[in-house]
C-alpha cells in the first residue's frame, strides 16, 4: 500500500446524504482548503512565521470525523491542526490571528500555527511533540469517566506517532481502564519525510490496536462520508462504554511537510496519483452525479468561503500585539488578591 | 501535636485530601494493592477503593500525561513516581505539557497536578535509583518544586500543593521516610515559597533542603561545641526560591555554605550562590562555600556512596574554610 499511489477506491459508502448536510461537509472542506492556501501565501509574505504545516489533501479526515462529536466532547490534535480547528468551529479569524502572533489569536499569539487552543470548544491543542497528545487525551477521558460525563475524547495523531512509546502506553492504559478515547490515526504515509514502510515493520497500522485488545478499523480517509460513517460508529461504541477504539484514516498530504520541506523523498507522480483522489473533488463529483449539487451551489460555497477567509485576514491584520509587560503572565495562574 | 514518621505524615495528607475533596485521586506504580513501594499509600486502597487509588502499568510518561489530562478535565490528580530517576521517562509530559500548557494557551488552561516522587541517595541502591535531580526540575518555569525535610512539612507542603492551580512537584528524600517528628494534623497547609530557619545562629548560614537538613543540623550542633553559631536555613521550596530569606540570613551572618545533594555543576547550590552574589555581595566576608555530591554516578558500595554524598564532616570542613578565609 505504501510508497505508491492510493489504494483502489473502495465502493462508496451508501449513506443516505441529505443535501443540506452534504453542502455543509463540502463547505467545511473548501474552507480548510482556501484558508490554508491563503496561509501559504501569507507565509511567503512574512505575515505568518515559524513553522506552517498544511493539511491540504487531508480535509475529509477532520471534517468527516468531527461530525460524530458533540459540543461536550474533547479534542486533542497535533501541530497539523488547522483542519480540526476549523471543523470544530473555532472562528477562522482567531486562528489566522494566532498565526500572525496577535493577541486576538486563539492562544493570544503564544502558540502560532502548531498550538491552537480553545477551551470553550474543548479543543486542547495543538501538540507539537509527536505522540505527546495521546497521554493527555487518556487523562481527559479519565476525568470524564470519573465525573460521570458521557463524553468522548477524540485524539488525532499521525502515522509517525505510532512509532512513539506514548502511543503504545496510551492504547494500553485506555484499554485497561476502558476509557472513552477515540484514537484517530491520520495515516498520510509519511513521518515528516520518512515513508511508512521505512519506519514501521508492520505498516498495517490498524493491526497495532489488536495487541492492546482495542477494536480498530481502516478507513478511506479521502472519502468524507466513509470517515463520517466510521467515526459515528466508533464514537457510539466508545460513548457506550465499550472502551477505546482506533480508526486508521488513510489519507495523503498534497503539500510539503512544512514550508521548509523541498520534498526530496517522494515522487511527483505519487503526489499526482493521490491528487486524482482529492477529497473535495471526489465528494463534489459524487454529489453532482446524484444531482445533489450544481454549479450555483458550488459557486455559493466558494463565495461564502472567500468572504470568511477575507474576514479572517482582516481580523488578524486588525489585531494588536500582546504587550511585552505580559511576557510572564500565565506562566503560573495569577494569584487572586 | 502527635509524633509520626515522615511516611505517615505523607499518608496523613493523602488521606485528608482524599476524604475532603472528591476530585482528588492517587495513581502510580504499585500505589494500591502493594501499598506503595515506600509504603506511603499503605491502606489507602482499602479505604478509598480502586477508582481513587489507581495502580498503573509501568508507563511513566502516559500516567503522568494522563494526570495532566485529568487535571485539565477538572480532577485533582496526585501522581506518584517511584523515584526521580524513573521520572525521566515522563520528562516529555512534564516539560513540554505540564509546564507549558497554561502559558502557551494564553491562560485558558490550568494544570492542577501534584506529582510526588522519592529522591536522593544513601540506601545503597546505586546509580539508577539514587540521584537528586530536583535541581533540574527547579530550572523549569511553569511548575513549582517543594522539598519537605520534616514530617510536618511532608504533610503541610503536600496539602499546600493540592491547593495550587498549577503543577507542583514534591520531592521526598527516601532516607527520611522512617524519620519521626511532631505533626499537628489540624494545622493549615503551609505556604509554598517560604524557607524556614531551623536553627538560629550568627556566624555562618548553612543553606540547605530535603535530606541534607538533618546533616546540616548535626554539623551545627558540633560547631556549637566550639562556639561557632551556625544558622540552618531550610529552603523547603526550590521554585519559587525564598530569596529574601536567603539574603536576610546572609546579611546577618556574612558567610554562607550551601549544602545540596545534587551534583555541583549547574546545581541548585549554584543558583543560590548566584542569588547571594547578586543580592548580598557587599555583606559577604568570605566566598560562598558549597557542599554537593561528587560528580559521579552513585556507587553501590557503602564507603563509596558515603564518599559521594554530602556528609557532616564535609559541611564542618566547608564552614571552617569559610571562617578561616577572611580575617
Amino acid at each position: 500500500m505504501a510508497g505508491a499511489g492510493p489504494a483502489a477506491p473502495l465502493p462508496p459508502v451508501p449513506l443516505p446524504v441529505n443535501r443540506e448536510h452534504a453542502l455543509e461537509l463540502l463547505h467545511q472542506m473548501v474552507l480548510i482548503r482556501r484558508f490554508e492556501e491563503k496561509s501559504a501565501e501569507l507565509y511567503t509574505l512574512g505575515k505568518i512565521r515559524g513553522f506552517l504545516h498544511l493539511y491540504i489533501g487531508e480535509e475529509a479526515v477532520a471534517v468527516g470525523s468531527m461530525q460524530a462529536l458533540s459540543a461536550d466532547d474533547s479534542i486533542v490534535a497535533t501541530y497539523r491542526e488547522h483542519g480540526q480547528a476549523l471543523a470544530r468551529g473555532i472562528p477562522a479569524g482567531s486562528l489566522m490571528a494566532e498565526m500572525y502572533g496577535k493577541a486576538n489569536g486563539c492562544s493570544r499569539g503564544r502558540g502560532g500555527s502548531m498550538h491552537f487552543f480553545d477551551v470553550a470548544r474543548r479543543f486542547y491543542g495543538g501538540h507539537a511533540i509527536v505522540g505527546g497528545g495521546l497521554p493527555v487525551a487518556v487523562g481527559l477521558a479519565l476525568a470524564d469517566r470519573m465525573q460521570g460525563r458521557p463524553n468522548v475524547t477524540a485524539c488525532f495523531f499521525g502515522d509517525g506517532a505510532v512509532a512513539e512509546g506514548e502511543f503504545h502506553e496510551s492504547l494500553n492504559l485506555a484499554a485497561l481502564w476502558r476509557l472513552p478515547v477515540l484514537f484517530l490515526c491520520e495515516n498520510n504515509l509519511y513521518a515528516m519525510g520518512t515513508a511508512l514502510e521505512r519506519h514501521q515493520a508492520q505498516p498495517d497500522l490498524r493491526l497495532k490496536a489488536q495487541g492492546y485488545a482495542v477494536p480498530s478499523e481502516a478507513v478511506d480517509g479521502m472519502d468524507v462520508l466513509a470517515v463520517e460513517d466510521a467515526t459515528r460508529r466508533a464514537a457510539a461504541a466508545v460513548r457506550r462504554g465499550d472502551g477505546p477504539f482506533l480508526l486508521e484514516l488513510r489519507t495523503y498530504r498534497f503539500r510539503a511537510h512544512s514550508m521548509a520541506d523541498p520534498e526530496l523523498y517522494r515522487a511527483k507522480e505519487e503526489i499526482e496519483r493521490w491528487k486524482s483522489r482529492d477529497p473535495i473533488g471526489l465528494f463534489t463529483a459524487r454529489l453532482r452525479s446524484q444531482q445533489l449539487v450544481d454549479d450555483t451551489d458550488l459557486g455559493a460555497i466558494e463565495a461564502r468561503v472567500a468572504t470568511q477567509v477575507d474576514e479572517a485576514v482582516r481580523f488578524a491584520e486588525g489585531g494588536g500585539w500582546e504587550p511585552i509587560e505580559d511576557l510572564t503572565r500565565d506562566v503560573y495562574t495569577p494569584v487572586q488578591p | 501535636m502527635i509524633k509520626m514518621s515522615y511516611r505517615e505524615a505523607v499518608r496523613s495528607a493523602l488521606r485528608e485530601a482524599l476524604r475532603s475533596d472528591p476530585r482528588v485521586f492517587l495513581m502510580g506504580e504499585d500505589v494500591g494493592r502493594y501499598g506503595g513501594c515506600f509504603k506511603v499509600s499503605h491502606g489507602l486502597l482499602e479505604e478509598f477503593g480502586p477508582e481513587r487509588v489507581r495502580d498503573t502499568p509501568l508507563s511513566e510518561s502516559t500516567f503522568l500525561g494522563a494526570g495532566i489530562g485529568a487535571a485539565l478535565g477538572g480532577m485533582r490528580p496526585i501522581v506518584e513516581i517511584m523515584t526521580v530517576n524513573f521520572s525521566l521517562l515522563a520528562m516529555d509530559q512534564i516539560v513540554n505539557n505540564a509546564a507549558t500548557l497554561r502559558h502557551m494557551s494564553g491562560g485558558q488552561l490550568s494544570v492542577p497536578l501534584v506529582v510526588r516522587m522519592a529522591t536522593g541517595g544513601g540506601r545503597q541502591v546505586a546509580a539508577q535509583h539514587s540521584h537528586s535531580l530536583e535541581g533540574w526540575y527547579a530550572h523549569i518555569p511553569g511548575i513549582k518544586v517543594v522539598v519537605p525535610a520534616t514530617p510536618a512539612d511532608a504533610r503541610g507542603l503536600l496539602l499546600a500543593a493540592l491547593r495550587e492551580p498549577d503543577p507542583v512537584f514534591v520531592f521526598e528524600h527516601s532516607a527520611l521516610y522512617g524519620v519521626d517528628g511532631e505533626v499537628d494534623e489540624a494545622a493549615a497547609p503551609e505556604e509554598i515559597g517560604r524557607a524556614a530557619v531551623r536553627r538560629v545562629g550568627d556566624a555562618v548560614s548553612l543553606i540547605t533542603y530535603g535530606g541534607c537538613v538533618g546533616k546540616a543540623l548535626q554539623a551545627a550542633d558540633q560547631l556549637a561545641t566550639e562556639g561557632i553559631a551556625a544558622e540552618v536555613l531550610d529552603l523547603r521550596s526550590l521554585r519559587p526560591l525564598d530569596t529574601s530569606a536567603i539574603l536576610a540570613s546572609v546579611a546577618k551572618t556574612h558567610r554562607a555554605v550551601i549544602v545540596d545533594e545534587g551534583w555541583r555543576t549547574c546545581s541548585l547550590a549554584a543558583e543560590v550562590s548566584a542569588q547571594i552574589m547578586e543580592g548580598a555581595f557587599y555583606s559577604l566576608d568570605a566566598p560562598v562555600g558549597r557542599v554537593c555530591s561528587a560528580e559521579v554516578p552513585m556507587p553501590y558500595a557503602r564507603h563509596m556512596e558515603d564518599a559521594a554524598l554530602p556528609q557532616v564532616a564535609g559541611i564542618i570542613g566547608a564552614v571552617r574554610e569559610t571562617l578561616g578565609s577572611h580575617g
